[in-house]
């Protein structure tokens, strides 16, 4: 019997070991842990990297910038690379989770447009942690046919015609932008009257809206369940191809204009890799790939000079013009205090 | 005769309300079109893409692999613990029972960010002696072995219970082992105990999504996990394909075992 | 002397891997961040967004236990009569469904419920009005009592199918009608597995949040909401798990009234 004991217990310790040793096979150059959003790359973009630098890609997404964070936070996952939105960034270097991007090895830089990179001072005053990647606003996707007449603000959110076929996003801060902007405050608003006047307009919006989710928004604007959906722009241009009566406006209020950059956590194990990843979708090249399967906006000038087609350069939902972003404001990262705010007030409006 | 077909009846109406969405979910596999709204006519299509999609098939096999393991391996210390508590004192006995139960009776919810928690910061302590730990196919099958063995136990006890101790005791005295007398003479007799605690743990960790969810880590997506993090993006069709063929696969499994007396008593009784 | 030393992996691993994890839960629930002692985090649960998501979750999953209840009792009292009852068919047909997967499952019931889904128009065919289901409390009643039937009708089916018909003959020969001997004999000796049913579906519907956003469309939240996104959104660990002690204790009254009942009979799964 002491046999079989002891078969037991070597069960018990192999799985205890195989438990911490995940171990995956690296490249010959070693690997890359890139951590992105979904179906945010063109996915042969990978293998070409892969096939260039010898370099194994250990590729996973994550579905907001609130599922990242406290994975990156609290080590969970040692990953050497990720693209979160520019207040998540800000946050993220307030709790020292960034490691300085040694800008030596990533000279394909020189091809993003400085605005952007002044863009980046505004959350990272001496730009050296991030890298733009992709960028794009927030605005209304409408179906023409499903509406009686053409959308241009945010009120129509609030229109009780349109009970059931409105869809708005699923985190505190992009469902609270249109809210504060329709009240006429910033929507990086840390003021208690400001928020609970916008989380008010929120309970009553509540009863019109059909879903409240963030992905699904495209789907469900494809497939007609909804009228009206408030969507980035990238997913708006994709959405447009599919079906015809989709028209994308950026609010005449104002709007949310986002950034969403690469950067070096702290887990980071594989520095040097994690550079030449970043370099690599700098390439004019690469970002061009990219850029016609996903359809976001990108900051690299040099990609936007290759691009020929005259449709979509006109894009407005891809190149919107100056008047259009000077109504727009980034989100900056508010304080654990205020997004505490964001957050109850959140979980207020949705358990009415 | 009229109680009889109301009886019918009402049977009839829970088994569909049981298996309409199954129905609906083979018939979505068959659909042409992509969204699970318009018929766009009878197409196989979705079967062949299944099989050239790597996520699904990853996920897959790590489903697959994490129920054959966690029910082997909870069958195994389930039903050893099931022996030493069958011979506890009454006091103790009950007390075992109690944790046993713990992870069957609590929350999933509960159970999995107290394994979150756990694994969480155990990492934390590894990490200070340098040693790397992080949430994946381990952890998961820890989740699952430990949310297994409530079912083992519960199956092999009543087995126990009935066992006649003096045969036990008779191999013994006629010179067998006590290792002998157990894989001869106790083990036969709580097989099917033990076969349904196998089959019902592997049916667990096959459905589970709650403590997966929580302790999966990045590293181990298993079909569960994936489906939800599709949801945001669509459910990919494939899905349905896998699942019509899984369903099935087991229907015929069933079917054939219940057709065979002997051995149905085996996987279903406790 | 073989069995003793049996228990001991199975102590090791209940210590590490059931009692510990539990441990972390009331340590986290019972600090703050920088670690000292707190009873917000219970008290958190005071809050009105978060009694309000209590009080619904509370108010759905009585709501859902009640009909699964009334919806299995009958089925479980004509199974036992039946021929189908005997040979294991029983529990075939309702493990079967687990097969598919959970969430596929219950996704399936977005699609039969939505506007315009087959529900709707299989109502519109017949000239009735559709019904507005999907993304309300009721869609998710509808998604608990699918999910949990088959835990209430396997415990009740299994105690009612062991009662000797001897015991029902003599109380019809002692002049008992078909109510009275339902109500004097069979339920009261059914009652084990009704109590087991009812902590079975009463438990995982309190705490759901799978359900709750596979057919809520975001627009209800559950306590299990509240303690998922607690955690996976990295808000804050510690009022996740004192929201997790108070949901416990909910789950430990009703454990200790099942045991009350329960001698072991009712357990099925």
């Amino acid at each position: 019997m002491k046999k079989r004991i002891l078969l037991m217990c070597g069960c018990l310790a192999a799985v205890l070991l195989t438990a911490g040793c995940s171990g995956s096979s690296a490249g010959e150059n070693g690997e890359v842990n890139v951590y992105n959003w979904g179906e945010y790359i063109d996915e042969d973009v990978i293998d070409i990297f892969e096939e260039e630098t010898g370099i194994k890609v250990n590729y996973k997404t994550f579905d907001t910038n609130e599922d990242m964070y406290p994975i990156i936070a609290n080590g969970a996952a040692d990953w050497d690379v990720v693209c979160p939105s520019e207040y998540m960034i800000q946050k993220m270097l307030d709790n020292d989770l960034l490691l300085e991007i040694d800008f030596d090895n990533v000279p394909n830089l020189s091809n993003i447009d400085p605005i952007y990179m002044n863009t980046v001072k505004e959350f990272d005053p001496d730009a050296s942690h991030a890298v733009p990647y992709l960028w794009g606003t927030v605005g209304i996707l409408y179906n023409e046919t499903m509406v009686d007449e053409p959308i241009t603000g945010w009120d129509c959110l609030w229109n009780e015609k349109y009970a059931d076929n409105i869809v708005m996003m699923n985190n505190p801060r992009d469902v609270f932008a249109p809210a504060l902007i329709s009240c006429g405050y910033s929507l990086n608003s840390t003021d208690d009257g400001e928020l609970e006047e916008a989380a008010a307009l929120l309970t009553e919006q509540k009863p019109l809206v059909l879903k409240y989710t963030t992905d699904e928004v495209r789907d469900m604007m494809i497939g007609e369940k909804a009228a009206i959906g408030v969507i980035y722009s990238g997913e708006a241009t994709i959405c447009k191809d599919e079906n015809e009566n989709l028209q994308y406006v950026v609010p005449e209020e104002g709007s949310n204009v986002w950034l969403d950059c690469w950067v070096i956590p702290t887990t980071c194990k594989n520095k040097e890799n994690a550079e030449k990843w970043i370099d690599f979708l700098c390439r004019p090249d690469i970002a061009l790939k990219n850029f016609e399967y996903i359809y976001y906006s990108i900051p690299n000038s040099a990609a936007i000079e290759m691009i020929e087609d005259e449709d979509i350069l006109n894009n407005e939902a891809l190149f919107p013009d100056t008047e259009v972003l000077s109504r727009c404001e980034t989100f900056h990262y508010l304080g654990e205090e205020a997004e505490e705010k964001y957050n109850n007030l959140w979980k207020q409006v949705l358990s009415e | 005769m009229m109680k009889k077909l109301g009886r019918r009846f009402y049977l009839f109406l829970i088994i569909l309300f049981l298996y309409a969405p199954i129905g609906t979910l083979m018939v979505l596999s068959f659909n042409d079109s992509r969204t699970s709204v318009k018929w766009g006519g009878f197409s196989l299509k979705w079967y062949q893409r299944l099989f050239e999609n790597d996520t699904i098939l990853a996920a897959l096999g790590n489903t697959l692999l994490i129920a054959v393991l966690s029910a082997a391996i909870a069958t195994l210390l389930g039903t050893s613990a099931s022996i030493a508590i069958h011979h506890m004192k009454k006091r103790r006995q009950s007390i075992c029972m109690s944790i046993v139960n713990i992870p069957m009776l609590n929350a999933e919810i509960v159970t999995g960010i107290a394994f979150m928690l756990l694994f969480i910061s155990a990492g934390n302590l590894l990490s200070i002696f340098g040693i790397h730990f992080e949430m994946g196919f381990g952890t998961v099958l820890i989740g699952h072995i430990t949310f297994n063995l409530p079912y083992v136990v519960l199956s092999v006890m009543p087995k126990l219970k009935q066992l006649n101790i003096s045969m036990y005791e008779a191999a013994l005295d006629l010179g067998a082992g006590e290792g002998q007398a157990f894989f001869r003479v106790v083990l036969p007799d709580i097989m099917p105990g033990v076969l349904s605690g196998f089959l019902l743990s592997f049916t667990m960790s096959l459905d589970d999504f709650v403590i997966t969810h929580f302790v999966k880590g990045l590293g181990a997506d298993t079909l569960s996990t994936l489906i939800y993090s599709e949801l945001r993006k669509g459910i990919k069709p494939e899905m349905y394909a896998l699942s019509t063929i899984m369903f099935l696969a087991v229907f015929l499994v069933l079917v054939f075992v219940n057709l065979n007396p002997r051995e149905q008593s085996a996987a279903y009784r406790h | 002397m073989y069995k003793k030393s049996l228990s001991c992996p199975f102590l090791i691993w209940a210590a590490a891997f059931i009692i510990i994890p539990l441990l972390f839960i009331m340590y986290y629930g019972l600090t703050d961040k920088s670690g000292s002692f707190t009873m917000a985090n219970l008290m958190a649960v005071a809050t009105a967004e978060h009694s309000k998501a209590l009080f619904l979750s509370l108010g759905l999953s009585l709501l859902s236990t009640v009909i699964c209840l009334i919806l299995a009792y009958p089925l479980a009292l004509i199974l036992s009569g039946s021929r189908l009852g005997k040979s294991g068919f029983v529990i075939f047909l309702f493990i079967l469904p687990m097969w598919m997967n959970f969430l596929l499952r219950t996704l399936a019931w977005v699609v039969l419920l939505d506007t315009n889904g087959v529900l709707d128009t299989i109502l519109k065919f017949f000239g009735l009005k559709g019904m507005k289901i999907i993304n309300t409390p009721a869609a998710i009643v509808f998604g608990m009592v699918y999910d949990f039937l088959p835990f209430m009708i396997l415990p009740i089916y299994n105690v009612v199918s062991k009662i000797d018909v001897n015991v029902i003959n003599a109380a019809r020969d002692l002049g008992a009608n078909s109510f009275q001997t339902l109500y004097k004999v069979i339920f009261p000796l059914s009652l084990p597995g009704v109590v087991s049913g009812i902590t079975m579906v009463f438990v995982p519907s309190l705490t759901t949040f799978v359900i709750s956003t596979l057919l809520g469309g975001g627009k209800i939240l559950l306590i299990g909401n509240v303690i998922e996104q607690e955690f996976m959104k990295g808000t804050s660990w510690h009022i996740g798990s004192g929201l997790s002690l108070v949901l416990m204790l909910f789950i430990i009254v009703s454990m200790i009234l099942s045991s009350k009942y329960d001698h072991g009979e009712g357990n099925v799964l």
